[in-house]
């Protein structure tokens, strides 16, 4: 009988993404309630040393692969590893990041467990000793409940919103063989184009300030870089902006851009059209600075300024800077 | 070059969600029903593909019957024919089911690419074009915004947190499309009426010879959690005071700064 709660922990360079102790802390609770144990999946080559870490957010096994072929991370070779261990280990609950790696793998592991995933889920329980996972929908314009009737019961967690809490266990190491078939490894990755601009992606950003049409041009975004850097925040954007062309696609936050969950969302100039407040909401904190009154995004904000944002950021920026001093 | 292209019709992103009373769905009535937005990157760039090197685009969907709209809107941009997968056995079908059934339509047919969304903006899953290429023992390369087709083989730019990853595949390979990919045009005029024309095959479950089982079903649907009321900032009503008093109550009363 399917017994355990798996997580495939994520890493790059050989250092832990922070959602894998998020998928470690929540694997633990999940697991307490069940009296079962926590189990990670960690895979890359030269990767034994940092396994432990996992440990400390409360993992009590960690299977490792660690082989050049698993490095950089392929969805090939990833999941062949993954499915491999959990098949012969029959978890009942395995647990994904909702990241770029996480989401390409987990529909890839979908296919080879032939089982079912609950994508980007924002909670997740135990019901009736089964998993209850708790998703945004539609963009989170509402949520869906989701249960799954096969092993093992998958769910990917939405980075940001799971908190990561030490509760130090064994994180003992289990190496396992991959058993990698050279010929069915066919992709590559030619070259990794790195971000040397530093900037923390929109997904795991803490704090967020957005641009929408308000902003009138892309030169209006010099103010939110200067407001970004006081408050070490990810500038993020509307789709009118970046169907506008003032900002790249990648700082697009909404239905078809990103879907994300800072702690602090600051939206300057931004009216709030509805697929734009599903691609926010799930914020911990929302400001909104507008001239107009009416506009929408007023009704998701948890503090609100009316007034004429080229005035009152700048002036933000500066008591900003004065009480972080 | 045999080109497929799924689509999947999803109501318009302007549109307001209702959840029924009951919680068993959505409200379907005075929705707008619209190509999903990353299904239309896919069949636009199946469209090039074709006119650069020539060979077919087949549009297959999953859906009912008014997925035929999304299916002639594609032919109307210029894919060739259609595969209309349509049986109520699929309503609420999950991404395995939902793969299969694509899987069962599309080993029939030639296939060197094919394009799906990255994701459905509906029920924003992102696994189908996953699990499809694991059903078909083809690879994947998933949200990508840049293609360059070789003899055999594409290279493909994938976003990731914090860069960009260039990814070669043999064909055949599955693209997932993600914003940024192209441009998708609009059907034109002429395009429209030869659409009407277009071959469509509609096949339900059984001539595909699959049984839709839904692993992980949506027990219950919900509204959003509901946000209190903010408080509006006015202090002493100048930009000045306000952006004194926001960073103050930032920093004290939220403690996000």
């Amino acid at each position: 009988m399917a017994k355990g709660v798996w997580i495939v922990a994520e890493q790059r360079d050989g250092a832990f993404r922070k959602i894998s102790f998020e998928l470690a802390s929540t694997a633990r609770r999940l697991a307490d309630q069940l009296g079962e144990e926590v189990c990670a999946v960690l895979c890359g080559a030269g990767i034994e040393g940092i396994a432990g870490q996992l440990g400390k957010y409360g993992v009590d096994r960690v299977f490792v692969a660690d082989n050049p072929a698993l490095e950089p991370y392929t969805t090939d070779a990833h999941a062949a590893a993954v499915a491999k261990v959990v098949k012969e280990n029959d978890p009942a609950i395995l647990l994904l990041g909702a990241s770029t790696q996480g989401k390409d793998l987990s529909g890839r592991l979908v296919g080879k467990l032939a089982t079912g995933l609950a994508t980007d889920c924002t909670d997740v329980k135990i019901v009736d000793g089964k998993l209850l996972a708790i998703r945004p929908m539609y963009a989170g314009k509402c949520f869906g409940e989701i249960a799954i009737a096969s092993f093992p019961q998958m769910a990917s967690l939405r980075p940001n919103v799971f908190a990561a809490i030490e509760n130090p266990k064994a994180g003992t190491v289990v190496k396992f063989d991959p058993a990698l078939d050279p010929g069915q490894l066919k992709t590559k990755v030619v070259e990794v184009q790195k971000d040397t601009s530093g900037k923390v992606d929109l997904t795991e950003a803490n704090v967020i300030v957005s641009g929408g049409r308000g902003m009138k041009g892309p030169e209006g975004y010099a103010i939110l870089e200067e407001l970004a850097v006081v408050l070490h925040a990810t500038v993020g954007a509307s789709r009118a902006a970046v169907d506008a062309g003032w900002r790249p696609q990648s700082d697009q936050v909404g239905q078809t851009g990103k879907v994300v969950s800072p702690n602090l969302y600051i939206a300057c100039g931004v009216s709030g059209a509805i697929q734009h407040l599903a691609g926010m909401s799930s914020s911990k904190f929302i400001v909104a600075i507008n001239k107009d009154p009416e506009a929408p995004i007023f009704t998701k904000a948890d503090y609100g300024v009316v007034d004429d944002l080229f005035k009152v950021i700048p002036e933000f920026t500066k008591e900003c800077k004065k009480l972080l001093a | 070059m045999n080109i497929v292209a799924c689509v999947k019709q999803v109501p318009d992103t302007e549109a307001q969600i209702k959840v029924k009373p009951d919680g068993s769905g959505i409200e379907e009535g005075g929705i707008k029903w619209v190509m999903n937005p990353y299904d239309e990157f896919g069949v636009e760039e199946a469209l090039r593909l074709k006119e650069k090197n020539g060979g077919e685009v087949t549009i297959v969907s999953v859906g009912p019957a008014r997925a035929m709209e999304t299916i002639r809107t594609a032919l109307a941009m210029g894919a060739d024919k259609g595969i209309h997968i349509c049986d109520p056995a699929f309503d609420g079908a999950d991404a395995y089911g939902t793969a299969e059934a694509l899987a069962a339509a599309i080993k029939g047919i030639p296939h060197d690419v094919i394009f799906c969304g990255q994701r459905a903006i509906d029920d924003d899953s992102a696994q189908v074009g996953a699990v499809l290429a694991e059903l078909l023992g083809i690879p994947q390369v998933t949200v990508v915004t840049k293609l360059e087709f070789t003899a055999g083989a594409v290279k493909a730019i994938r976003p990731i947190e914090g860069a960009q990853l260039l990814i070669e595949s043999p064909l055949p390979c599955l693209i997932t499309a993600q914003k940024g990919l192209n441009e998708p045009r609009y059907a034109s005029l002429p395009g429209i009426m030869k659409a009407k024309k277009k071959p469509v095959d509609v096949k339900d479950a059984a001539a595909l010879g699959v049984k839709p089982a839904v692993r992980a079903k949506v027990v219950r649907f919900v509204p959003p959690p509901a946000r209190a009321a903010g408080k509006i900032i006015c202090a002493d009503n100048t930009p000045e005071g306000k952006a004194a008093e926001l960073a103050k109550r930032l920093r004290e009363e939220a403690k996000v700064i």
